[in-house]
């Protein structure tokens, strides 16, 4: 059975069906969608089930030829990098279909919308095919564009007009840049594909690698959005419905990072090397700068949105630091995210509906007005702050860890993160939860009904498992994160033009041990499948020196 | 089979514990878990249906929770007491928490004497002060939320004080900084104290992210975070990290350095100690419990169970011995002119644990440890026995507002007097023990001034208490008359905590006798390594030494007395401080280092983000995005001016070009 067609489809048939209900049947409409996309998350459960752990490569594969002249396919395959990206969409559709039941305005559309948008996250997390992505990553605005602007807030159409607009500029250099992949390959005389698992062992010079790395980044960076390509994001967070806030923060921003490590290491190794130190330095503004402007955000939702680009900073950081602990943590980090600030934007769509208002000084007090709201925001908070037990913390500690092993002053610029963190989202708290109740208009405002209750308590159930557990998708997610690695470092040795590898290695080994003897490896590009060996070495044990390692290694063999 | 170095033994008994577990089955370490499982359980009860039940059912489990948590402690001390001491190190491994590539962290607890020590502490003075809180919560609206707080900061503490790796401890760490938070924060309607729980929190969250370095640093030097490994390979590799690496430090020197910013923050010592005397805002079970007693000594725990990194990091033993000494003295000062009960005891407490890291900086890790287990009984004595005065006197916090108690509460004064007296390091009481030793170990290691600044220290030490213990309960009564009739002592919930504490004050210290020989010390010796300095002690001075800083302290509480009680002296304060004004306005504004911090750091921040958003990220990184699609827009108005849509229009630059084009072929080749 073709589940993972299964899976992407199933929205598309509940919009077929919402089609057909009379729209005065506004009941029906709500329960038809909130059934397509429970569904859709029951099956997908089957993805974790099934999933074989230990294998790094795709799996439940789907191909079927598409346009064969043109070697564009319909492939599907999953990973234990999208396993989680398709179930954190399948899990937060339904909660923000849920969280939408009093929408009064033309419900049936806005459903469709939703679905729509439900099967293009998926189909961008699934397809192997570049064409096939792109048709996805472009189909994901079409609905999004009319949840904005007809959904939104007062100034919605600038909001949604900017959104769509930026990100697409972005990607159309992707398009010209996946054109030119395949046609390299074409040259090259491998006959014409799209087909990402192919084309990641094409060979592309150096030079070329540049601008082709440039043009998916930047697609990538705006759709993160990385600073200094993240203005449009406050924007059209303070406009956008409650339903579009978390589906864009909770989904949407990681098809970025997620773009970044399915398509731009593997297909751009050397690339990747060259560009790293700049994306990394503009993750690491980002996380600084995002963390100080959220301070003085007037609005609760533009604070929470500029907290989204510290947040995101940390992710790519740590898909830039080219280790296990930084990609895994990342990936672990995107699903914490799109859990607590889906959350918080929830949170805050519930207090709009309620004050019609979300600027801060608006309220104060809340805790002794509505109790279980201001527990669940506190805990929210809490989250993604990364205080320890919660989710946020596993994902920020293994991300600050993997680079903080081959960048030490990276690690330490990052590590401040949590300090501004807590800072603004404290000072959030304090000034919205604790408090007098200033306003009168505040004292009268009712706790959380059990509906939205609903919505919240699967979240928090994650936030705390992952927290305390997070195991089961480490596990998940360990031998794909190592084929990335695997896939970039092989590369490396292929077209070993001496800067890119192992000067850059060296280099990094150098700054990043303390207590280094200079004399981790040097290896010639001779010895092909020697290096491999010696080169995850050195991405994986860049800091620690000879002695040390083999200590290590036996201490944990004996462990 | 377990002889040679301590460290070996980390290993052998690792093993040996599996062997163990195997064959018997049950054993005592299984038990473990216990220990913070009763306080998460009374948790989970008091904050899902906390509001549901009296206040009766409320305060029995909270206190029965931590009740039998002290129990399982008590038996667990016992069973490692009857272990040879080389056997004292019991492991138990719930299940891996994080596991990823070359990353791998346990959820797994360490019971060896210093966390023994430790988690008789957390639960012993915990169950007091719960079973306190009871009468003095009695009233309050929240009380259910109140002690699932209380149970949950026990939870985390002891999850800290247990954990068998750094990361773990982290997590206790963390937790802890979050129930301060939550417990400032609690009568969280007062902006004052929603302040102080977000500043608390914040400066705590400086000191943390030191930590974490530290710990990251662990890992890629160690490649493990477990305590035992960690100090393990310490051993082996003497060399490597002791050989100057970055910055001319060696590594275990950034190491320590990076824990200690850590312990900075979590135990308030120069300079993130700010956040402490704010923290008052609590409840004063809270002040006691947490900010007294068990949470701000994490930091010393800390450093002491690193014992084995510290050791081999001279540099850091010696700023963490300046910053303790330093801390000590400066905070006694702040603590002489304050006229806020719970601050001057706050101040003190800074102080106090700024001599506990001079003790463990002079390498004296056991003496350090000592005072924190004589400290947590008699700080927590004063707060509650403030507690107790704030009680009965309906809010009232002011000294100038009080005296002239003692006869109206006579529990209350007999053991704030204990505690006082224990805090002043008067003979025989529990704070002349530990006290002494830590000034001693200084002096012995030839840390001459270090020692000097402590003397000093203990005479400021011996004078605010007495200033404190005299304006409260003695002299006349200057508060509002319409209170002074109905001052009534505690009521039993509140005043048998008062005396069981009392009773410590005066006993806790005998564990310590001959000093630096004791049972106490010999329980902890083979946890905790030695700096060398105060196992060389030179026995003779050892009692001149006690005198002298006995007639130190004594002459502090001596002024304290004429300046406070004799009649002949009722002016000198006021004149002094008139003719000392300058010094005097400055130590009461506490050297102004809240307002440096606000005009400083804060301030300067804020308005600099307030710039980044407005003048550059809505100005210039927006203005650009939106200047680029103006240009487009602009640039689709000058070609749309082209579409005129008339024919002729199209007609005459048809024609245009065709001349142009003829022209160019006709003339141009």
């Amino acid at each position: 059975m073709p589940l993972l067609s299964l899976i992407t489809f199933l929205p598309v048939v509940g919009t077929l069906g919402l089609l057909i209900i009379p729209r005065r049947r506004r009941n029906l409409i709500f329960w038809g969608a909130l059934g397509t996309s429970v569904l859709t998350f029951l099956v997908s459960l089957r993805l974790y089930t099934g999933f074989e752990l230990g294998v790094g490569e795709m799996q439940f594969v789907e191909a079927a030829a598409w346009i064969p002249s043109l070697g564009i396919q319909y492939k599907l395959g999953v990973d234990g990098i999208s396993l989680f990206l398709v179930l954190l969409t399948t899990f937060l559709t339904p909660l923000t279909i849920l969280a939408s039941s009093g929408i009064k305005h033309r419900m049936k559309e806005y459903m469709v919308a939703m679905l729509l948008l439900e099967t293009g996250m998926i189909g961008v997390f699934l397809a192997l095919d570049l064409v096939l992505f792109y048709v996805f990553w472009e189909g994901t605005l079409i609905p999004m564009y009319f949840i904005i602007g007809i959904w939104g807030g007062p100034r919605r159409i600038y909001a949604t007009m900017k959104f769509v607009l930026y990100t697409m500029a972005g990607s159309l250099l992707m398009l010209v840049a996946i054109i030119a992949v395949a046609w390299l390959h074409g040259r090259a005389g491998g006959g014409p594909t799209f087909d990402l698992t192919v084309l990641m062992n094409a060979e592309i010079p150096p030079a070329i690698q540049f601008w082709l790395f440039l043009a998916f980044a930047l697609a990538f960076a705006i759709k993160v959005p990385l600073f200094p390509f993240h203005t449009w994001l406050p924007d059209v967070h303070v406009e956008a419905p409650t339903a579009g806030s978390v589906l864009l923060a909770g989904v949407l921003l990681k098809m970025g990072t997620y773009g970044f490590l399915r398509f731009a290491l593997p297909l751009f190794p050397q690339a990747t090397v060259t560009f790293l130190p700049w994306i990394s330095g503009l993750a690491l503004v980002g996380i600084i700068y995002g963390a100080w402007v959220a301070m003085v955000q007037p609005d609760l939702k533009s604070l929470v949105a500029y907290s989204s680009v510290s947040h995101l900073g940390f992710v790519v950081l740590g898909i830039f630091a080219l280790n296990g602990e930084g990609i895994a943590g990342s990936v672990l980090q995107m699903v914490n995210h799109g859990l607590s600030t889906g959350a918080l934007f929830l949170l805050v769509g519930m207090i709009y509906e309620r004050r019609h208002s979300r600027m801060i000084t608006d309220f104060g007090g809340l805790f002794r007005v509505v109790p279980v709201f201001a527990g669940m925001f506190l805990l929210v908070a809490l989250s993604s702050i990364g205080l320890p037990g919660l989710n946020g913390f596993v994902g920020e500690f293994l991300i600050l860890l993997g680079t903080f092993r081959v960048h030490p002053v990276y690690g330490i610029v990052a590590v401040t993160g949590i300090i501004w963190a807590a800072w603004y989202m404290l000072a959030m708290i304090r000034r919205v939860l604790f408090g007098p109740v200033i306003h009168q208009e505040n004292a009268g405002l009712s706790d959380l009904n059990w509906t939205e209750r609903i919505v919240l308590i699967p979240i928090i159930i994650l936030i705390v498992w992952i927290g305390v557990y997070p195991t089961p998708f480490l596990r998940r997610m360990e031998a794909s994160v190592e084929r990335v690695i695997v896939q970039v470092e092989r590369r490396q040795s292929v077209h070993s033009s001496g800067f890119t590898v192992q000067g850059k290695r060296a280099m990094n080994a150098e700054t990043s041990s303390m207590n280094h003897k200079p004399s981790i490896m040097n290896p010639s590009p001779a010895h092909g499948s020697e290096f491999v060996v010696h080169g995850r070495g050195a991405i994986h044990g860049l800091s620690m020196n000879p002695e040390l390692s083999t200590l290590n290694r036996e201490a944990r063999r004996q462990r | 089979m377990v002889h040679g170095n301590s460290q070996n033994r980390f290993y052998l008994l690792s093993v040996n514990r599996e062997l163990r577990t195997v064959n018997e089955g049950f054993s005592m370490e299984n038990l473990i878990w216990l220990v913070p499982t009763f306080p998460l359980a009374g948790f989970l009860v008091n904050i899902f249906l906390g509001r549901r039940l009296a206040r009766l059912w409320v305060s029995w489990v909270a206190c029965g929770a931590m009740g039998i948590s002290f129990g399982v402690s008590l038996g667990l001390f016992f069973h490692l007491i009857n272990l040879a001491p080389h056997l004292r190190h019991l492991e138990q491994e719930l299940f891996t928490w994080i596991r990823i590539a070359d990353f791998k962290a346990a959820a797994g607890f360490l019971l060896d004497p210093l966390s023994a020590v430790m988690i008789l502490v957390v639960t012993g003075v915990g169950f007091l002060i719960h079973v306190y809180s009871i009468g003095y919560m009695g009233e309050d609206r929240d009380f259910a939320r109140f002690f699932a707080y209380l149970n949950l900061f026990a939870f985390f503490m002891l999850l800290l004080v247990l954990a068998n790796n750094y990361l773990l401890l982290f997590v206790g760490w963390e937790g802890v900084g979050l129930c301060s938070y939550l417990l400032i924060g609690f009568w969280f309607e007062r902006p004052a104290a929603a302040s102080a729980a977000q500043k608390a929190f914040v400066v705590n969250r400086v000191g943390d992210a030191g930590f974490l370095l530290g710990l990251f640093l662990i890992w890629t030097t160690f490649g493990t975070l477990q305590y035992g490994e960690v100090f393990h390979q310490a051993e082996g590799l003497h060399g490597v990290l002791t050989a100057p690496a970055g910055g001319g430090l060696s590594v275990v020197t950034w190491i320590t350095l990076a824990l200690f910013i850590g312990a900075i923050g979590k135990s308030a010592q120069l300079p993130l100690y700010v956040w402490l005397p704010d923290a008052m805002e609590g409840p004063t079970p809270v002040s006691a419990l947490i900010h007294a007693a068990t949470m701000v000594t994490a930091g010393i725990y800390m450093v002491a169970r690193s014992s084995p990194l510290y050791t081999l990091a001279p540099f850091s033993l010696a700023v963490v011995a300046w910053v303790g000494a330093l801390t000590a003295i400066f905070a006694a000062t702040i603590a002489c002119v304050q006229n806020d009960i719970k601050r001057v005891i706050a101040y003190s407490t800074i102080s106090q644990l700024g001599y506990m890291f001079l003790g463990v900086g002079v390498g004296a890790f056991a003496s350090g440890i000592f005072h924190l287990y004589t400290h947590a009984a008699f700080k927590a004595l004063l707060f509650l026995g403030a507690g107790a005065v704030i009680h009965a006197l309906h809010h009232e916090q002011d000294i100038q507002r009080m005296g002239g108690l003692r006869p109206h509460m006579r529990v209350t004064a007999y053991t704030f007097a204990v505690g006082a007296l224990a805090n002043a390091g008067i003979f025989p009481f529990a704070g002349f023990w530990s006290k002494d030793e830590i000034l001693f170990a200084a002096f012995n290691g030839g840390f001459y001034v270090l020692w000097f600044l402590g003397l000093a220290g203990a005479f400021l030490t011996g004078f605010y208490m007495a200033r404190l213990y005299f304006l409260t309960f003695e002299g006349e009564y200057r508060g509002d008359p319409h209170h002074a009739h109905d001052i009534h002592d505690a009521p039993p919930t509140m005043g048998i905590p008062l005396i069981v504490l009392a009773v410590c004050s005066v006993v806790a210290g005998f564990v310590g006798i001959p000093p630096e020989q004791g049972p106490f010390h010999q329980f902890l010796a083979p946890v905790l390594h030695h700096g060398g300095a105060a196992q060389a002690a030179a026995h003779g001075l050892a009692v001149p030494m006690a005198v002298l800083s006995l007639l130190v302290a004594g002459a502090g509480i001596g002024v304290g007395y004429l300046f406070y009680v004799s009649v002949s002296w009722r002016n000198v304060p006021e004149i002094w401080a008139a003719r000392l004004q300058g010094l005097y306005r400055v130590v009461y504004h506490k050297y102004y280092v809240d307002e440096f911090y606000q005009d400083w750091v804060v301030g300067p921040l804020d308005r600099l983000a307030f710039f980044l958003w407005r003048g550059f990220d809505v100005a210039v990184v927006d203005g650009a995005v939106n200047g680029v699609a103006r240009l487009m827009e602009m640039g689709s108005w000058g070609l749309r001016r082209i579409q005129t849509g008339v024919v002729f229009n199209y007609v005459l630059s048809i024609l245009v070009g065709v001349v142009i084009f003829l022209g160019y072929l006709v003339w141009g080749r």
